[in-house]
């Protein structure tokens, strides 16, 4: 699970968060004893009519602006590690 | 005017005495920046309010209605050029490029930002001790918590370290910490405000509303607050003008009392002050019933789901390439990764990332998310039932008082459960506002009214009614 969240756990970390989870997770199954069957899910809880806006061009970060606040960055673009080095 | 007085003033009656030139703006501004300066400065003798305090008054004359008063926001709200950490490790040294724009509408309106204000890390917490910056301290006791994850706007409000501070609610954050502080907070409708530029955590439930000394003070921040924006799909335009609250009655008015969130788990001494106040309700004439919300005990559950998955998903962005801190030494991208969001999110981030992680995760899905949001749509139906019987519903707004610092931080259960009387309103996307109802063991109380989508007005007018009732008396937690 911590490797889907790209978190790098210790091991007690794991340890200590999966009990922490265990009693979480205990708590909310009980929603697992009501009967949900012809429920729909919530998609929105307020109804929004007319969501949509012309699409018309609007100014937006410049590159510079916009890689100010990286760590790292090469040239025009944000510097990462290599995926495999 | 005389500095002691100048603090006495809500924002309503300072703007009144600056139009009336009794009062100068930079006065005003300089007075409670100076105040929140010397807070900031203190460390453990002080609250730990803030995160940045403005360096300078600026100069008289600031356009709009609200002719200059000092503004305090959240730390989750970018605000250009001025440090937005979220409360968070992860954004060390981020300056947004862009302010949002529920900010943008308050300064439009006449506010200058003055501060910002300590929270639970990415909002996370009741308790405000999830913070970058260290916890926060309430100014009723100092050893016990402020509520969160608005803590640090809320005792600022309370200790008069500012008059009045924009916070954020998705389960409870601004109506629990106004509670646990003896101040007026207020969660609108979802959509009445934008969320651009507010850094998300759980994008179906996140609003901003005013944690303000009174009710009139939070409908007039709110008032400037409301409306459409291009720039978050999901607001929508106030359908009616925000009034000034002027309610001295209550007659004819339905109150609803739900028996799922006024009974088990309640602490006595909240009750009592409860009940106090709905004996305050019927001599304003209010008629007090009692409704049926037969899922509310389930939406605990359902958020601890729905708001870790949402939040699991909009954490993604803190990969430690566009903004924020990285960790060094890295030998690849995975690494660099993995080891940026260990050292830069806290304890509790990452537990609801992880339980967000596992919710959505092939094969629990329908099990936790699917299901989750079912229960979400019950709540929402059990609440427009109670609607047609009753106008609004009241509840306390937090289970207890404010609890002692530590008390709670190893068992995350027990810390959830704080949120039981708020999260089904949050749910359910309707607004509703805590008002101080009294002390238990010298304690603020918080009484919480809730009403149906867009209802605001009336919320406020009941709010404001009550609140010259019950008459709660906030000085003694003044600096």
């Amino acid at each position: 699970m911590a490797r889907l969240a790209r978190l790098a756990l210790s091991e007690d970390e794991v340890e200590l968060m999966a009990a922490e989870l265990s009693a979480v997770l205990g708590h909310v199954a009980r929603i697992a004893e009501l009967d949900l069957e012809d429920v729909p899910p919530t998609s929105h809880v307020v109804e929004v009519s007319g969501g949509l806006r012309p699409d018309e061009p609007r100014p937006c970060l410049s590159r510079e602006v916009a890689l100010a606040q990286a760590p790292a960055v090469s040239g025009d673009g944000f510097l990462v590690p290599s995926p495999q080095a | 005017m005389s500095s002691t007085d100048l603090f006495e003033l809500s924002v309503l009656d300072a703007v009144r005495a600056i139009d009336a030139g009794s009062l100068s703006a930079r006065e005003l501004f300089e007075a409670y920046r100076t105040r929140a300066e010397r807070d900031r400065g203190a460390g453990e003798d002080g609250l730990n309010c803030f995160t940045w305090v403005a360096g300078e008054t600026p100069k008289d004359g600031a356009p709009g209605p609200l002719g200059g008063v000092p503004l305090a926001v959240k730390d989750l709200f970018c605000t250009e050029g001025v440090p937005s950490q979220s409360g968070s490790r992860i954004l060390e040294g981020y300056l947004p490029p862009y302010t949002a724009t529920v900010v943008e509408r308050l300064s439009a309106a006449g506010t200058a930002l003055m501060a910002k204000t300590n929270q639970d890390e990415f909002a996370m917490g009741s308790s405000n001790e999830n913070s970058a910056f260290g916890p926060v301290r309430n100014p009723w006791d100092r050893g016990r918590v402020p509520g969160g994850s608005s803590g640090g706007s809320a005792a600022a409000v309370a200790a008069g370290l500012a008059p009045w501070a924009l916070g954020t609610d998705t389960g409870g954050s601004i109506r629990q910490p106004a509670a646990l502080c003896g101040i007026v907070g207020l969660k609108p409708t979802y959509g009445a405000v934008s969320r651009y530029g507010m850094i998300a955590f759980a994008s179906s439930l996140d609003q901003a509303g005013p944690l303000t000394r009174d009710v009139s003070d939070a409908a007039l921040m709110f008032s400037h607050m409301v409306g459409r924006d291009v720039s978050d799909a999901t607001s929508v335009e106030f359908p009616e003008e925000v009034r000034r609250p002027s309610a001295e009655r209550l007659d004819g008015v339905r109150l609803g009392v739900p028996g799922e969130l006024t009974g088990e788990g309640i602490e006595a001494g909240v009750l009592a002050c409860f009940r106090e106040s709905l004996e305050r309700a019927e001599e304003l004439g209010a008629s007090i019933e009692v409704v049926e919300l037969p899922h509310a005990p389930h939406a605990l559950s359902a958020y601890y789901v729905l708001a870790p998955a949402e939040a699991s998903s909009n954490l993604a962005r803190f990969d430690g390439v566009r903004y924020g801190a990285r960790a060094a030494g890295a030998t690849d991208l995975l690494e660099m990764y993995t080891r940026t969001r260990h050292d830069g999110f806290g304890a509790e981030v990452k537990r609801r990332i992880m339980l967000g992680t596992y919710a959505l995760s092939s094969g629990y899905y329908d099990a936790y998310y699917g299901r989750a949001q079912r229960v979400r749509t019950k709540i929402a139906e059990d609440f427009r039932a109670a609607f047609e019987q009753v106008d609004l519903i009241l509840t306390p707004t937090a289970p207890g008082v404010a609890f002692k610092l530590g008390e709670k931080t190893g068992d995350p259960l027990a810390m959830y459960l704080n949120d039981y009387c708020t999260v089904p309103m949050s749910l359910a996307g309707i607004p509703a506002i805590s008002i101080p109802c009294g002390l238990s063991g010298g304690l603020p109380v918080g009484l919480q009214l809730a009403g149906p989508a867009f209802s605001e007005n009336r919320l406020l007018d009941a709010a404001f009614a009550l609140e010259r009732a019950i008459a709660f008396d906030g000085s003694s937690a003044r600096v």
